[in-house]
């Protein structure tokens, strides 16, 4: 096991550096001109004075060469430090920082949503016995998928807030202003979550283990929750460690149609001033979210299924 | 019930038609098969229809409506649906119908140049990656690993802060985002092709790798790459909306249909149907797409 968790914390360091490299190509290599769209700030570039572009080249190490600029950004990122923002000239990591509890907060709720949605969809559509009932419950996830979250949420503040006002429209205050948002976050992951879960619930109940398990005059709890949610619930949770990265992502539209600070909103001004040590600082964030989610599945998943770190015991004997 | 019924009835049928031999010639058996397909899943005719609606509307807007989608009449704004304006009227009195069925021509050209991108580049990836294999294949694939480690979205946003505000620049961004996908399935399938019994044929009656390459292992590995296209057509209409809607996509007076949502926000609690029509339309081709393409998924298989 020890031997895994290294390999694993080696390849997500890699996978760390990699990401870091891409996102400076695309934003420092990318654009003819970094500064000249840092110092327009998202508005006309000629609006900006040959003076003002020579000090920013200078302020931000724009006058160097790519490859030394790349090397000094990365050596500063592995300390942690994302340099400046240009829009505002605090210091990257110290935005993200202050911005990262309230979406948290956010995301944590909607995970819990999505898990306990998604979970007890599938676990209903497997359970119900009336074939149109299954059928009606296995298509909602279809449509959660399809429906833009933007809409949903502007459709969940119409209704609920404004048309029945049981929940408040805007804002970060109190816990009755995270629901709506929660909800529609959620709803594309949760969305997916019962596909995959109920497609492995599908797989488990056709087991011989199930089969026995009814035999022996098991009643459908004992068949479904004792027997077949363990053994189906890690293909779910795999598909959570690829996604909990577009919780984090999908709070860039959900705060701003809720209005909420977060993350999210810091992410959305960053590229509307396109404020590019901003965006590299959000990405390179993004990058180390999604490569930790995979750690704690990868890391989890022996506590649900024994024989996975038997398998990997195993594998990394001869390796 | 209804699932009893048809079991009833071909339990019912089937002594009937086993004695006597088929009297129809195979090729209206073939196309009452194919008609019978159609029939058994009126979901997926009702997708076709809308997506082949979409489509029609993107290329000839002015058989929907007759209106102008910029142009509005003062006197009419903010008019909830009705005859004459089936989606209503927004801030300026324009006709919404109008401006949805016009959003649907840039919406869509975003998501066919997006698609069109991951496909191209995905597939150039896994086709060089499958077909040369050892170090290669290490690079290229660990190159779409970094891809997928990035989420989507905010991949997509970096692009966009790179490049600038735009239609196309949004289409790039989201294509980039699918070109890993891409590249994984042409991998896997140039993979299994090059195992077939034919590839190794041509390689022994002396064909060039190059060749047998473009003959052989491209136009087959081409099928499961295609359905892939189909099935990210919906999250590409989902993901271009989406930068629509934050405000990076097409200037304000040109109609997208991310963009139509975000400008219904501000008579959220008047006007409902700026929202509600111009999301429900996105939703609906999303949800017809997807099912086309499960659809054609399962054929392939």
């Amino acid at each position: 096991m020890a031997r895994f968790l290294a390999r694993r914390i080696v390849q997500s360091v890699l996978v760390l550096w990699a990401s870091f490299t891409l996102a400076f190509v695309v934003l420092y290599l990318l654009p003819s001109d970094p500064v000249a769209i840092m110092a327009a700030g998202g508005g006309e570039a000629s609006a900006v004075t040959d003076e003002q572009v020579a000090e920013l080249r200078e302020t931000y190490g724009l006058d160097q060469p790519a490859w030394r600029q790349y090397l000094e950004r990365l050596a500063d990122a592995a300390h942690g430090d994302f340099g400046q923002s240009v829009a505002n000239g605090e210091p990257v990591g110290r935005v993200i920082a202050e911005s990262l509890p309230a979406t948290l907060q956010l995301a944590g709720c909607a995970l819990l949503v999505a898990a306990l949605g998604g979970g007890g969809l599938a676990l209903a559509a497997t359970w119900v016995r009336r074939g149109w009932l299954r059928q009606a419950l296995l298509s909602l996830p279809a449509l959660g998928v399809s429906a833009p979250t933007f809409w949903v949420g502007l459709l969940l503040v119409q209704l609920v807030s404004f048309r029945w006002g049981l929940l408040p429209a805007f804002g970060n205050e109190g816990w009755d202003a995270i629901v709506l948002p929660a909800i529609t976050l959620a709803l594309p992951v949760g969305s997916v979550l019962a596909q995959v879960f109920a497609k492995s619930l599908r797989t488990a109940l056709a087991e011989p283990y199930a089969e026995t398990a009814w035999a022996k005059g098991a009643s459908p709890a004992r068949v479904h929750l004792g027997h077949a949610v363990r053994n189906a619930a890690l293909p779910p949770l795999t598909v959570l460690g690829l996604l909990l990265g577009n919780l984090l992502a999908g709070s860039v539209v959900v705060e701003s149609v809720f209005s909420r600070t977060g993350l999210g909103r810091t992410t959305a001004t960053a590229v509307n001033s396109q404020d590019i040590p901003m965006v590299l600082g959000i990405v390179s964030f993004g990058a180390l979210v999604f490569v930790l989610a995979n750690l704690l599945v990868d890391l989890l998943g022996p506590l649900l299924d024994p024989r996975l770190a038997a398998e990997r015991a195993e594998r990394a004997v001869p390796a | 019930m209804n699932g009893v019924n048809g079991v009833t009835r071909v339990a019912g049928t089937a002594p009937h038609q086993a004695p006597s031999p088929p009297a129809v010639t195979p090729e209206a058996g073939r196309l009452a098969a194919r008609l019978g397909y159609w029939l058994r899943r009126p979901g997926l005719v009702l997708s076709v229809l809308v997506v082949g609606a979409v489509l029609t509307a993107a290329i000839l807007p002015e058989l929907f409506t007759s209106r102008d989608p910029l142009t509005g009449v003062p006197a009419e704004k903010l008019r909830g649906p009705s005859a004459e304006h089936p989606f209503g009227t927004d801030q300026l009195g324009r006709d919404l119908f109008a401006r949805t069925v016009h959003g649907a021509a840039l919406s869509l050209r975003a998501t066919s140049l997006a698609v069109a991108v991951g496909l191209v580049a995905g597939s150039a990836m896994g086709l060089l990656a499958g077909a040369l294999g050892g170090r290669v294949d290490d690079v290229l694939m660990r190159c779409a690993d970094v891809l997928l480690a990035i989420p989507a979205l905010l991949l997509s946003l970096a692009i966009v802060t790179a490049l600038g505000f735009g239609t196309t620049r949004v289409a790039i961004a989201v294509g980039v985002t699918s070109v890993a996908g891409f590249a994984r399935v042409m991998r896997a399938e140039v993979l299994r092709v090059r195992g077939t019994v034919y590839v190794e044929a041509a390689h022994a009656a002396g064909a060039r790798r190059h060749s047998v390459l473009l003959r052989h292992v491209l136009p087959n590995a081409a099928g499961p790459v295609l359905v892939f296209a189909a099935v990210e057509f919906g999250a590409v209409v989902l993901a271009v909306s989406a930068l629509s809607f934050l405000g990076y996509g097409a200037e304000p007076p040109t109609p997208e249909w991310g963009s139509l949502v975000s400008e219904g926000r501000d008579y959220l609690a008047g006007a409902w149907w700026l929202t509600t029509f111009p999301g429900l339309t996105i939703a609906a081709t999303v949800l017809a797409a997807n099912r086309i393409a499960r659809a054609w998924e399962g054929e392939e298989r």
